[in-house]
């Protein structure tokens, strides 16, 4: 079985361009939508590119603001400033 | 030039290493004088690494954001009146077991991670125990804060606190953090940061919390959430926690593969109480427990005990007896409060057809054939006037404390019952996990105190059900028996009434 790599955010609008830009980034990425949260899945690793969310978002976003947004997460978190990923690979 | 801006990493760096220093009027070992007796080896301990680099001017920033936005939304539930929004006012008494179940043990985790900051020398998991000590006292303020709006309204909140110490059934979670804090800082670790946090929580504050948004209790899921996101990086410390332990030394790998196994089924039968939660006490569920438990256990569990088995670490003992369990706990659970509701600080009921429906097509392999008849007879002898009590105090698992009620593994239709015996004394169990975590430190469980032994023993306010209640300050016919004919029924039924005249 393949590992999945996992994030759970909030649902509302500060969470959407970082959702649009997991569905960006991520072929293959599945969506879970829960009342108020969405689970976003895919097997091995998922990344959140700095770039991709402050294209959405029209303004300098740091990777530690999605502290604001999270819920949940598995893998292994690399976290730096361009970029929070969480893999299964080694 | 302008100084270039350091990166997260090197600022990360700078901000939590360092901070030691070697002892010179006291021996280390002096100051530290609990890091060594469990048996853990430590060569390194600057090989720790917090993924999150979370600093602590980064950490109050965060924070005190989230606590604004929380806040706006509690402020703004109080001023609507949002308890008249909720889907039911069944759904209350899911707030009623939350506050006297879970929220003390946000506090007991605030001191045992304050313990653990201070009693482990490495300054890496210090500044990180050290955040979640402080995570976890916001979560017990914000959750009284929340719920103390429904206290205005909902009986079976008020005595929340003085409840958590004496009512039978909140012993199983109090005893559950009493047993971890009372262990050394790396089983404290290992027991709530990787068990709890990473393993277990998800279930609790990820599934449940989304029912409280689908049934209308917008200040219980932004609270609930906004833990949650705590919570992420307390599960990346418990994840560090078990790499850092496995990369240290062979040694630690059986220490702590034992803990992992008794946390795990500690927190399992912990979280018997959650699935009851989510299967029976939200009138608009979400998601079944055992939905929730294959999201949560089999497949996120599933892709880190693949990635931990590098270490040479094992999925926990009895994972499976605990996968086949999902199929009949909450069912199992929910029958022993219906039978003892009127010792229970919050109501029961038994569910009408349309949430029968609803289990039927969640369980289809167990649902009609062991449960579905007994709820039916149930309510059939409510209404000849013969609703069922049990007046009998139940035996108690020594090691969980949650009375005997769980079936053979494999076997629903007969009661799972292990024994151990020690200096003469017989002690029960309700599972063979419960029997092995007995078996393993026979010393601490045998002075476990249980309710029921302690009623025997005339420790908790008398001899009859009324002097028991009485010391639990509950108050009879308000907090206890079923929802229907309850003073919150009454008060929900008027301030619907209200809404429909005021509409015509």
């Amino acid at each position: 079985m393949a590992q999945i790599a996992s994030i759970t955010l909030l649902h509302n609008d500060d969470a959407r361009p970082i959702i649009e830009a997991i569905l960006a980034d991520n072929p293959g990425v599945r969506v879970l939508n829960m009342p108020g949260a969405v689970k976003l899945d895919r097997d091995d690793e998922l990344v959140i590119n700095r770039a991709s969310v402050e294209e959405r978002l029209g303004r300098s976003w740091e990777p530690q603001e999605i502290q604001l947004v999270l819920i949940s997460m598995a893998g292994n978190l690399d976290e730096d400033d361009d970029h929070f990923t969480l893999s299964w690979k080694h | 030039m302008a100084p270039k801006k350091l990166g997260l990493k090197q600022r990360y760096a700078h901000m939590t290493r360092g901070l030691d220093w070697e002892t010179s009027y006291q021996p280390m070992d002096a100051v530290y004088p609990f890091d060594s007796f469990e048996g853990i080896k430590i060569k390194d301990w600057s090989a720790w690494e917090d993924p999150f680099r979370l600093t602590m001017d980064a950490y109050w920033k965060f924070q005190g954001e989230k606590e604004r936005k929380l806040y706006a939304v509690l402020d703004a539930f109080a001023q609507n009146n949002g308890q008249t929004g909720i889907s039911d006012a069944r759904y209350a008494n899911v707030l009623k077991l939350f506050l006297t179940g879970v929220s003390p043990l946000e506090y007991q985790a605030h001191r045992g991670f304050a313990f653990a900051g201070r009693h482990l020398r490495g300054v890496g998991p210090r500044v990180a125990c050290q955040m979640q000590s402080l995570d976890e006292l916001r979560h017990v303020q914000t959750q009284i804060h929340t719920i103390s709006h429904y206290n205005k309204y909902f009986d079976g909140i008020s005595e929340f606190r003085h409840m958590h110490d004496r009512v039978w059934y909140l012993s199983v979670p109090k005893s559950f953090f009493d047993d971890a804090r009372s262990a050394g800082p790396f089983e404290y670790m290992i027991a709530i940061g990787f068990a709890f946090e990473y393993v277990l929580t998800n279930l609790l504050f990820v599934p449940f919390m989304s029912g409280a948004a689908y049934n209308g209790d917008m200040s219980t899921v932004t609270f609930g959430f906004s833990a949650q996101s705590d919570e992420s990086r307390h599960m990346t410390l418990g994840i560090e926690v078990i790499k850092f332990l496995l990369e240290q030394h062979p040694d630690n790998l059986p220490i702590v593969q034992k803990w992992v196994d008794k946390w795990f089924w500690r927190g399992h039968r912990v979280l018997g109480l959650v699935a009851m939660m989510m299967d029976y006490m939200l009138p608009k569920p979400v998601m079944s427990w055992k939905e929730a438990w294959e999201i949560y256990f089999t497949e996120a569990g599933g892709s880190l005990f693949t990635d931990l088995a590098r270490y040479g670490l094992k999925v926990p003992k009895y994972a499976d007896v605990a996968t086949a369990e999902a199929e009949h706990i909450s069912h199992q659970n929910w029958a022993i409060f219906y039978q003892y509701t009127h010792a229970a600080g919050f109501h029961t009921w038994m569910p009408d057809k349309a949430h029968l429906d609803w289990l039927s097509e969640k369980y289809p392999n167990t649902f009609d054939k062991y449960y579905r008849p007994r709820w039916e007879m149930w309510a059939e002898m409510e209404k000849q006037g013969k609703r069922f009590y049990n007046n009998a105090l139940p035996q108690l698992c020594q090691t969980c404390q949650i009375p005997m009620g769980y079936t053979e593994p494999g076997d629903p239709t007969t009661i799972a019952f292990r024994c151990s015996e020690v200096d003469g004394e017989t002690y029960h169990f309700c599972s063979d996990g419960c029997k092995d975590i007995f078996d393993g430190e026979p010393e601490k469980y045998a002075q476990s105190w249980l309710p029921v032994h302690q009623i025997f023993q005339g420790n908790c306010g008398g001899a009859t059900v009324p002097d028991v209640l009485n010391w639990y300050r509950m108050n009879v016919g308000a907090d206890n028996m079923d929802y229907v004919g309850s003073p919150d029924e009454k008060l929900w039924n008027e301030w619907h009434a209200g809404k429909v005249r005021d509409a015509v």
